[in-house]
């Protein structure tokens, strides 16, 4: 992509959101607004500046957190998507109560999870896990599901076994959609970190928001707001990034740019 | 003497043995389809017959085809030849030896391309090869020899969205020449294609067939395409299908495009249409 046609796509967006920031600073000082109930973007970006080093400390053990759920999260969800997919049985069995634990607020269930396995590292884990698994299992199904006719027709009329038809048919097949859902789970997974700290933890964003919320430091708040959205954004380009590079045969949408790879 | 010359005459040896049992100087058959018969379950319990009795023969190095109406059940006979389906009677013999129902006897060439989009073209073409479980360097070796000749040289590493549909054909086609399997399937390979390049097709189809002759069971409407290929025709009729007509098409190889203006070319395509004419009729009186 040429430098000229991303800065044409990024402006609008960019503009907008400068403007509202210009916007929000002018009539948080035209109204006279309190800074504990609502903080100017100035202000916010001070709090940030200042509290850099301690910050930092909780974002990454935010961070740290939301990478383990994740991996086991999405790793499970691939694991059990290509079991069920592979033994239908097993997949009507199984598939209404994936739906029914969806149902379980997150909020509920993490402080029975403390209850249970106590302030360490383990029932974070389970809460990220339990919310990057659904996505991820959905998504892969649905992909697997969505097989080709007439690649599968032609996998089999050649002869090629479960196996060969899985690996070499279904799985690649279904990236684009696992991709999709890998994108949820990502964002997901900066949420379920932060839930999990909120309700039981020494360090990390949502054990700072508990400490700022008591003090009333709104401006504190937006500050782990402000870490909370940037940490989503990061995960998802990761997830991108690693998209464009699994999924580069993929025909281009776009009309300016053809998909040419002549290596 | 290319890989693929020598990969055949291997062929020939393994059935070698076969051969000597057979009576006479009958050299043993690449397909028999015996009495093939298939129904599907239909609505409110009702069968809905498909193939009735359909008997049909390819000889070693035979170019056959198949001409009927569309919706005939000339895709059904292939998954039954494939071994995705069984008949309900009837049998599957291949070089003499029962595979009725047998999956991985056949090499298959479908109506559209269907190239997986995430690999390559040279990727695609040895998926067949993949597949019977030949080393990778073996089957990219013979990839590269037959790329050029199918006139897609310097698009081995190109993905298939970037190639023309008839580009795609030739890949597909590639794909089930290098495959081991003796018997070729092509189930109506050059429909999807417009009117130019299926002539195109032809022509070079024609060719490279006369430069390999593999076995080759064709299926497709177009009476000119299967009369320029074929060595021997099969009509069906209308649905039930079951074998109409088997047409010895007596024309030289190797053929001439310019054969389609010969009087006796001309005067075999018009009978052959009168009668797929007559099946189309039956097929709407129904």
């Amino acid at each position: 992509m040429s430098k000229n046609s991303w800065w044409r796509n990024i402006w609008p967006p960019l503009t907008a959101v400068l403007l509202f920031l210009l916007l929000w600073q002018v009539a948080t000082s035209f109204f006279h607004i309190e800074k504990w109930i609502l903080p100017s973007p100035l202000n916010i970006g001070h709090e940030l500046l200042a509290g850099a080093p301690s910050l930092r400390d909780h974002t990454m053990a935010t961070l740290k957190l939301t990478l383990i759920g994740f991996g086991i999260g999405t790793a499970f969800g691939l694991l059990v998507a290509c079991l069920l997919h592979v033994i239908p049985v097993l997949k009507s069995a199984l598939y209404p109560l994936m739906i029914l634990s969806q149902n379980i607020p997150t909020i509920a269930l993490a402080p029975l999870l403390m209850i249970w396995f106590g302030f360490g590292l383990l029932p974070k884990i389970i809460v990220i896990t339990l919310v990057c698994f659904f996505p991820v299992a959905v998504a892969a199904m649905d992909g697997l599901l969505r097989t080709d006719r007439t690649m599968m027709n032609y996998m089999q009329m050649i002869g090629a076994s479960r196996g060969q038809i899985f690996w070499k048919l279904e799985l690649p097949h279904a990236l684009p959609s696992i991709f999709s859902g890998l994108k949820i789970a990502a964002t997901y997974s900066v949420m379920g970190a932060v839930v999990a700290e909120w309700i039981g933890a020494d360090k990390g964003i949502g054990y700072y928001m508990v400490l700022q919320k008591s003090a009333f430091r709104t401006d504190r708040m937006f500050v782990a707001i402000l870490i909370i959205v940037a940490l989503s954004l990061l995960m998802v380009s990761c997830i991108a990034l690693l998209e464009k590079w699994l999924v580069r045969w993929k025909p281009q949408q776009t009309g300016h740019r053809k998909g040419w790879s002549l290596r | 003497m290319t890989i693929y010359d020598h990969m055949t005459t291997q062929d020939h040896s393994a059935v070698a043995p076969a051969l000597s049992f057979s009576a006479d100087s009958e050299p043993a058959l690449a397909l028999e389809a015996h009495h093939i018969t298939k129904s599907f379950a239909g609505s409110r319990k009702r069968s809905l017959p498909v193939l009735n009795d359909v008997s049909l023969r390819v000889k070693q190095g035979e170019f056959v085809s198949i001409i009927g109406p569309s919706g005939s059940g000339k895709s059904t006979l292939f998954h039954i030849i494939g071994g995705l389906e069984k008949p309900d009677h009837g049998e599957i013999r291949m070089n003499g030896q029962l595979v009725t129902g047998e999956k991985g006897r056949i090499s298959y060439m479908p109506q559209q391309p269907a190239l997986l989009p995430w690999r390559t073209i040279e990727q695609n073409v040895v998926l067949a090869l993949e597949v019977a479980g030949v080393r990778t360097k073996e089957a990219r070796e013979e990839a590269r020899l037959w790329l050029p000749k199918v006139g897609l040289a310097g698009f081995e590493q190109a993905y298939p969205h970037t190639l023309s549909g008839g580009m795609q054909q030739r890949a597909s086609f590639l794909r089930a020449l290098l495959s081991r399997q003796e018997l070729m399937c092509l189930d109506e390979p050059f429909s999807a294609l417009d009117a130019l390049t299926r002539s195109d097709m032809q022509r070079w189809l024609l060719d490279i067939w006369e430069s390999t002759k593999r076995s080759v069971l064709f299926i497709t409407h177009n009476i000119e395409e299967a009369l320029l290929l074929s060595d021997s025709i099969y009509v069906f009729s209308s649905r039930p299908a079951s074998v109409l007509h088997k047409i010895e098409v007596p024309f030289a190889r190797p053929r001439r495009e310019d054969i389609t203006t010969d009087a006796a070319f001309l005067s075999l395509k018009l009978e052959l249409s009168q009668w797929m004419r007559e099946e189309q009729r039956k097929m709407q009186n129904l």
